[in-house]
């Protein structure tokens, strides 16, 4: 790593010299910053100055043309409000629940398809397939599909004799419900991941385990699990991000119902929006944002620092 | 011996597949294809009366064709958007890579940003407003280029990185001026992570349904995937229109599949290790 840095340095100064040499003859080198400018002014205009702004107008009670301070008001009423307080634990248990769910699943799967079976390029394209198809799509096609008395879950389940329960009616499931959705259309990208991290283990570990007659579980829990811990980090920092934002599928599914039994921040954040608390639903986005933050980024760190170890 | 457990262990992926991942699919054409007293009842069964077709056109024609304008709406937005995405995150990537300076962690932190953190909506709307592009299709399209730059960004980094610095002196030399040299020289050689960028992002924003709610609501300008929700409460008791709607939401990321799978699961699994 060291040297292939010194090297890109070296050859990174030879242009920068010429870059001084050439700045007399004001001829601009060939690498010039206003290629910068363009998507920097839509990046910060767009995204990083209504991030600032949200910090402001989250203290305030806003219709977008007038905004009057009000302290922590929103803030009081976003942790006093039952409903609100809900959409937060919700986001949470979704979170956890998804990417908990990816990662065993993802690692399952992987493992799977890149044992010796036959089918497996079919396999992986089927897994994959729900990837790349409409959030909205899958909800109602699901939500159509878990329905109680008509749904084919039900149906199915009634076949061998049990009665399936409400999945998106009763309020302690709904929640639930929409997350093993979610898993069921995002564990494919979990699969490819770790597949792609399984792969690139060398040969040689395996052949050593082999000869030390290391058995199935150990050479899994020795050299499987370890070795494929970047694809770890990489699909637990995925689905949490993905997990704690996550609106299209509950907004298609239940719209945060029944009451607000299935209500995440992001949902909150829409209604509150729709209801013309403007101030308040800004307030929801500083809270998804510091939630976010506080659990994402310390994650990585520490995911990233025990790769190096 | 190994061989005839590979065959069982496939052949019963096969079957756990199929009931999970492959009856959905199915159960969404199976309606689709009814007529509607038939698809009324929700079986998993074959049509009595296929009428797939009709149904096709019925859902395209509902509404004075709601989804057609749709289908021309979310083109516009994805063609225009991807295209933007492509030009103008190779040049981020090309600057960011090639020359290093005080701007480089800048430029690395406001990309691990836009990664991570969720955009405040609200605040955008105020934004959009006051720039007269609220509720416009352009609008949309540089709030899509804005959320999807550092992504591709670091994709074409990544890349840009097997791209030798020759390449660049060479043309110096030759006396190309600099936007030559990266539209001439550089973008050529980007080719192949150029398709891969077209090909995840234009899944990424045919798909989008958050961004086009908040920022280009109304029924004249809906995408796709906004137009699909609204059918759900327009066709509560015509699940063979909404599930018609539903496949014809899904046939462009399935044709892109069929042509671009290997390339689609390389992407994506590259683009989210380098996230």
């Amino acid at each position: 790593m060291a040297s292939t840095l010194s090297t890109s340095e070296a050859t990174r100064l030879a242009p920068a010299a010429r870059g001084l040499k050439e700045r007399g003859k004001k001829r601009p080198g060939p690498y010039p910053y206003w290629f910068y400018f363009l998507p920097a002014i839509i990046y910060v205009v767009l995204f990083i100055v209504p991030t600032i702004a949200s910090f402001y107008f989250s203290f305030t009670r806003w219709d977008l043309f007038t905004s009057t301070w009000i302290g922590l008001d929103n803030y009081k009423a976003f942790f006093q409000e039952q409903a609100l307080i809900t959409g937060l634990g919700n986001t949470l248990i979704y979170a956890v629940i998804t990417s908990g769910l990816k990662v065993v699943l993802g690692m399952a799967l992987a493992l799977l398809l890149t044992s010796k079976i036959i089918a497996r390029g079919y396999l992986r394209s089927v897994i994959f397939f729900p990837v790349l198809v409409s959030t909205i799509g899958v909800g109602l096609t699901f939500t159509v599909l878990m329905d109680p008395e008509d749904g084919l879950i039900n149906k199915a389940l009634a076949v061998v004799g049990i009665t399936g329960p409400g999945w998106l009616t009763n309020p302690d499931l709904a929640l639930f419900s929409v997350a093993l959705v979610d898993v069921w259309k995002g564990v494919g990208l979990a699969t490819v991941i770790y597949i792609a991290g399984l792969v690139s283990i060398p040969q040689e570990y395996y052949e050593a385990a082999e000869v030390d007659g290391a058995g199935r579980w150990k050479v899994f829990r020795n050299i499987m699990l370890p070795l494929a811990r970047p694809a770890t980090a990489t699909v637990i920092t995925l689905s949490l991000i993905g997990g704690l934002r996550s609106f299209d599928l509950i907004w298609a599914m239940t719209k945060g119902g029944p009451g607000f039994a299935s209500d995440v921040i992001a949902s909150v954040i829409y209604k509150q929006y729709q209801a013309g608390f403007y101030g308040l639903s800004t307030a929801g986005s500083v809270v998804l944002f510091l939630v976010v933050t506080i659990i994402v980024v310390p994650l990585t760190v520490w995911l990233n620092r025990g790769e190096e170890s | 011996m190994k061989n005839t457990r590979g065959v069982v262990i496939g052949v019963a992926a096969i079957v756990f597949t199929a009931i999970f991942f492959v009856v959905p699919f199915l159960f969404i054409f199976l309606i689709a294809s009814k007529d509607i007293t038939e698809s009324a009842a929700l079986e998993f069964s074959w049509p009595q009366n296929f009428v797939l077709l009709d149904n096709l056109r019925q859902a395209l024609a509902a509404r004075d064709y709601l989804m057609v304008i749709a289908f021309i709406n979310s083109v516009i937005l994805t063609v225009a958007s991807v295209a933007g995405l492509v030009i103008l995150s190779a040049m981020v990537a090309y600057i960011w890579q090639r020359r290093a300076s005080r701007w480089s962690p800048v430029v690395n932190m406001l990309v691990l940003a836009g990664l991570i953190v969720p955009p405040a909506v609200v605040p955008t709307i105020w934004v959009l407003q006051s720039l007269g592009l609220f509720r416009t299709m352009p609008g949309l399209i540089l709030i899509e280029i804005a959320y999807g730059l550092p992504f591709c960004v670091l994709l074409f980094r990544a890349f840009m990185t097997t791209v030798p610095r020759e390449l660049d002196e060479a043309a110096v030399v030759d006396g190309a001026g600099s936007v030559q040299i990266f539209f001439r020289v550089i973008f050529p050689v980007l080719r192949s992570v150029i398709m891969t960028v077209i090909i995840l992002q234009v899944v990424f924003v045919y798909n989008d349904f958050q961004n086009p709610l908040y920022f280009l609501p109304g029924t004249e300008n809906a995408t796709v995937q906004l137009t699909l929700l609204n059918f759900q409460s327009q066709f509560l008791t015509q699940y063979h229109l909404l599930f018609g709607t539903i496949l014809l939401v899904t046939i462009p990321p399935l044709i892109m599949f069929i042509f671009f799978n290997r390339k689609i699961v390389e992407g994506m699994a590259a683009g989210s290790v380098k996230g």
